[in-house]
């Protein structure tokens, strides 16, 4: 039993989970005053954000921070601990959720309301800071359960039959995948005797390498379907695009993104085990890459469009998985991803809401109604493709140094060719919407603020990217070289 | 005995992947119920079997007396069934209301968020 | 399900099983048992009402909405691990009164008991409703 006492800036760890759980429940309670619900949520959600800042500083000033559960040593109690790829994550997820409450504010329907949207939300983001945070994998699994409950909740939401069919899909899929998950713990249990992240990286050494590299393909497949990558990748499609748009914009910035995380997290425990899969991982991503902007050309749906450039770049984040000199620019580019998928589904869903469809052959002539919408998805789409001064360019910069340092000619050539797709099917997307000509008239728009807070920040940091890309770079650091990690749980390196 | 267990985990995890590629919503979740025992069995047998008592402590005492069964692969047990269960009753409510709401247990006929016939985009820009 | 035999004996089963689980959730406190069996024993009682005097009898019967005692179940559960705050101890580090009458623990096994049989109520109530309002 440990006897040294928890310094309280400790706790700025566990903060976020229990901030967005209790004050999950605290709204259930309080399921009697829908009016307070909303500003209650906020208020919790820029406290989330406040501590995961504060967690950012302290660990780029001082390396990862722990707390273990209970006062039980490390190995056997529960662990979280946070190191700068995580809470970077959690804060760009928090910033997503304070924004998309902004936007439920306006226009969340009173059944949306009464059936729950802001307790669902703080239990989502719960289970997302769960999850970027925890340093044990049995956690994590319990986190991305917690996850999946609150989506299913979020998807299902006012439930029409769109929106019943499209859980279905989602749920059964995503837990089919956690399943898989499960398995891949009790069979890493049974080879190492821990599931204690910093506990793996020693325990690991000493293990049968084929059993382990079996393990970690299983793992990488359960995390490949939550991230939705390319033969795993339908159920995506099929669901993000029903829920009202806010929604779609939670789910779609930051879900897949946890899936991607825990993709680069566990194969980082198993460096020897990564080199081995690495060409399998190397080709779904290619796959991933250049199929989802393909198959963005070819949709008319707007929603399902975005959703087919999400997973795009769902192919480029798991380059990070496949070569160790690429995980900087895949950390950087998760990062920034959260934050550019969020605000392009946001505006996507002002734009269905201004034109009063969903298909992107109707649509057209919204330039001359609203020019801010227009620059809005303009700017996302060059950031998405990574064209210079926007966010997208630094990461794909970082990647392919990486890439091209590893001699990864074939994974650097993807990339470019996946940016060029991604850009064709962006433009394509924005001359059907806003240049062809209009047939109906346009309906009023809400309000734009919520997608202006995430564009402006897209924006600034694209400009000013230095502090993301120190970020990424600590973050990297701290993945390849996991000494600094092992000490802060408490365990000798 | 860990063999004959390991054996049965794989059944129950073959028969759970034909009920899941099922076409009926119902057979889907009954093979998701089994995939989840499938998968709890496999973690008690990745725990090892050991014949013991149960690792409870007697009064007075401060660890448990003599050989006792490891409880960690149980406490991960229960509470992957307890999660596996929560889910579980959610999904049942879930395809309830979809079968309310569509008239459809098939899930080819389920094809609201995914229309068949998808039009094809404008070829010219 | 309807039958007289059934209507007269439910509430007695339920009052039974209720007094029973009770029972459990204090007895977990040093002994097996425990919130989560006795959440769901609860919760069973609540369901045998809801099948013999039906769904609206037991709505009015809780008189809190079962979702709305969940929540207060996890805050209860959050919060109980946040006390040990005061003591320097992590989260969730357990702290007793003196002679250990009782304790966080217990709160937290409270907590436990209060979420179990506030989901599975809602969502078995939900259920004998007819999907409505799940």
């Amino acid at each position: 039993m440990a006897t040294h006492a928890t310094p309280l800036a400790d706790w700025l760890v566990i903060l976020p989970v229990l901030l967005c759980l209790g004050g999950g429940a605290l709204l259930l309670v309080l399921r009697r005053a829908p009016a307070w619900q909303p500003w209650l949520c906020l208020a919790i959600l820029f406290g989330v954000l406040a501590v995961d800042g504060l967690l950012l500083a302290r660990i780029l000033a001082s390396g990862p921070v722990s707390m273990t559960m209970g006062r039980w040593l490390p190995p056997f109690g529960i662990s979280f601990t946070a190191d700068a790829m995580g809470v970077l994550f959690a804060t760009m997820s928090a910033l997503v959720a304070v924004a998309v409450v902004l936007s439920l504010l306006g226009e969340a329907p009173e059944s949306a309301v009464r059936d729950g949207v802001y307790p669902l939300l703080l239990l989502l983001m719960a289970g997302v800071g769960g999850a970027f945070l925890t340093g044990d994998l049995f956690n994590l699994y319990v986190w991305f359960e917690v996850m999946l409950i609150a989506s299913f909740g979020l998807v299902v939401l006012a439930g029409n039959p769109l929106q019943l069919d499209a859980a279905v899909k989602y749920g059964i899929v995503n837990l089919v995948a956690t399943t898989l998950f499960l398995m891949a713990l009790g069979l890493l249990y049974g080879a190492l005797g821990t599931l204690n992240m910093a506990d793996i990286i020693g325990a690991a050494g000493k293990a049968d390498r084929l059993v382990l590299t079996v393990i970690a393909g299983l793992f990488a497949l359960a995390f490949a379907i939550k991230a939705a990558v390319f033969p795993v990748n339908a159920w995506l499609p099929a669901s993000y695009h029903t829920p009202p748009a806010p929604i779609s914009a939670l789910l779609g910035g930051v879900l897949t993104k946890v899936g991607v995380y825990a993709l680069l997290r566990v194969l980082a425990l198993l460096p020897t085990e990564r080199a081995m899969l690495s060409p399998a991982i190397t080709a779904v991503a290619i796959a991933t890459m250049l199929l989802g902007p393909l198959s963005a050309i070819a949709e008319t749906n707007l929603r399902r469009a975005v959703g087919f450039l999400l997973i795009g770049g769902i192919g480029i984040a798991i380059t990070g998985a496949a070569t160790a000199g690429a995980v900087p620019g895949a950390i950087v580019y998760v990062g920034q991803s959260i934050l550019v998928m969020a605000a392009l589904y946001l505006v996507a869903g002002l734009i269905e809401r201004a034109t009063g469809t969903t298909d992107t052959r109707e649509m057209g002539g919204l330039y001359a109604a609203s020019s801010r919408l227009s620059i809005m998805f303009f700017a996302l789409v060059l950031a998405i493709a990574g064209v210079p001064p926007f966010l997208g360019f630094w990461p794909k910069l970082l990647l392919l140094q990486g890439l091209i340092g590893a001699g990864d000619w074939l994974l650097a050539l993807s990339l470019l060719l996946s940016s060029l797709l991604t850009l064709i099917a962006g433009a394509r997307l924005w001359s059907f919407v806003f240049w062809h000509p209009r047939h109906a008239p346009l309906l009023r728009p809400p309000s734009y603020a919520p997608a202006i807070l995430l564009v402006g920040t897209v924006l600034l940091l694209g400009v000013a990217p230095n502090l993301l890309i120190g970020i990424g770079m600590v973050a990297a650091h701290d993945l390849a070289d996991p000494a600094r990690y092992v000490v802060a749980v408490g365990l000798a390196p | 005995m860990e063999a004959a267990l390991s054996l049965l985990v794989g059944l129950f995890v073959a028969s759970a992947i034909y009920l899941i590629l099922s076409r009926a919503l119902v057979r889907v979740l009954l093979g998701i119920v089994l995939l989840g025992n499938g998968v709890n069995l496999l973690i008690f047998v990745a725990g090892r079997l050991t014949r013991g008592a149960p690792p409870i402590v007697p009064k007075g005492a401060n660890v448990p007396a003599g050989a006792f069964a490891n409880p960690l692969p149980q406490a991960l047990i229960l509470t992957a069934i307890v999660i596996g269960f929560a889910l579980f009753a959610f999904l049942a409510v879930l395809a309830f209301r979809a079968y309310q709401a569509m008239d459809a247990d098939d899930t080819d006929h389920m094809r609201l968020a995914e229309p068949e016939a998808q039009p094809q985009p404008p070829l010219e820009y | 399900m309807n039958t007289l035999i059934f209507r007269t004996t439910a509430p007695i089963i339920a009052v039974v099983t209720c007094t029973f689980s009770l029972i459990l959730l204090l007895r977990g406190h040093n002994d097996p048992g425990g919130g989560f069996i006795a959440g769901l024993l609860a919760a069973s009682a609540a369901i045998v009402l809801g099948m013999a005097l039906g769904v609206g009898t037991v709505r009015r019967l809780l008189r809190v909405n079962p979702i709305a005692i969940a929540g207060a179940g996890v805050l209860l559960a959050a919060a109980s691990g946040a006390v040990s705050a005061f003591a320097g101890a992590p989260y969730l580090t357990g702290l007793w009164l003196p002679l250990h009458v009782f304790g966080t623990p217990g709160l937290f096994d409270i907590g436990v008991y209060l979420t179990v049989f506030g989901t599975v109520t809602a969502i078995a109530l939900a259920l004998e409703d007819g999907g409505e309002g799940a």
